[in-house]
């Protein structure tokens, strides 16, 4: 399929899952499942956010303040 | 949002193991990208940033996309498709005369506040129609800034019951046109009947400045609000 091999290319670098839908023009869950189908072929590997399911602990917001502060 | 890389070298699931590397273009799928000078976290395949995100709501025509493109190191990506008939029934344009396109998906831009550590934000659309597709945007969010537009203050109203009724934290935030009225906070505050803890400021979407100390407005009250 071109969108799954569209979308290997663009993970050479490291994306989100929303930016691979909004640069291939195709809707958030049908990336979803060519990501999930890909992962299970080994050709890609997805990463969490590196923070729970739930709103941001106290310790990240605090990091993002400082983060914004210093733009 | 989940963040992903092609494998080329390993795979850590044994599951996974058994796919070819994937380097070849996608044939016939043109992808415009535009160039952009690479983050380190960007070119590092071995782990992902800690991905964190702000959504930007609000009604039609009240500047979330020029918010996003005004604060966003990458050009945002959008969608924004010319209006059919239709949707002219439901968005009004008669106070946005000039505007003769309406964003029918999100605003995604990108701000890098360390090596590891990336903010997103998500413009999403204020028309309820589009409201599907909040439930997922808002998981695992910092908040929200709702911006309102002061000659259609209550166009916000259904983006403020919708963060009050899923408990995220959110700000409010005007975003002053050029020759529309000014308004103190507390007029808008109390003309939106806004609870008392949550903030409420005039901003300028165009102003890279006004739209961080809005961002930074947000993350501070989400800490405030945050369990200790």
């Amino acid at each position: 399929m071109p969108e799954m091999r569209a979308i290997v290319e663009l993970c050479r670098r490291m994306r989100t899952v929303a930016e691979i839908a909004a640069l291939l023009k195709m809707p958030l869950g049908v990336v979803r499942v060519l990501l999930s189908d890909l992962a299970d072929q080994g050709k890609i590997r997805v990463y969490g956010t590196g923070h729970g399911p739930g709103q941001p602990d106290r310790a990240l917001l605090e990091r993002v303040l400082s983060g914004l502060r210093r733009l | 949002m989940d963040s992903v890389v092609s494998d080329v070298s390993r795979v850590s699931d044994a599951s996974r193991s058994s796919g070819l590397p994937g380097t070849e273009a996608g044939a016939g799928f043109h992808v415009v990208e535009p160039d952009e000078e690479l983050k380190a976290w960007q070119k590092d395949r071995t782990r992902a940033p800690i991905a964190t995100k702000i959504v930007v709501a609000g009604g039609f025509g009240v500047g979330k996309t020029t918010l996003v493109s005004t604060v966003s190191e990458i050009t945002p990506l959008q969608t924004e498709a010319l209006m059919t008939r239709a949707s002219e029934d439901v968005d009004d344009l008669s106070s946005t005369p000039e505007k003769t396109t309406t964003t029918v998906a999100m605003d995604y831009g990108r701000i890098t506040l360390d090596d590891d550590l990336v903010l997103y934000l998500f413009g999403t659309p204020g028309q309820q129609r589009f409201w599907f597709m909040w439930d997922d945007l808002v998981r695992g969010a910092i908040g929200a800034v709702v911006l309102a537009d002061t000659r259609r203050l209550k166009d916000c109203w259904p983006a403020l019951d919708y963060f009050e009724s899923c408990g995220l934290p959110y700000v409010v935030a005007v975003n002053h046109f050029d020759g529309s009225e000014r308004f103190e906070p507390d007029d808008v505050r109390e003309a939106l009947t806004i609870p008392r803890h949550i903030p409420v400021m005039i901003m300028d979407a165009r102003r890279r400045i006004s739209v961080i100390e809005s961002l930074l407005a947000l993350v501070g009250h989400a800490l405030d609000t945050s369990p200790e």
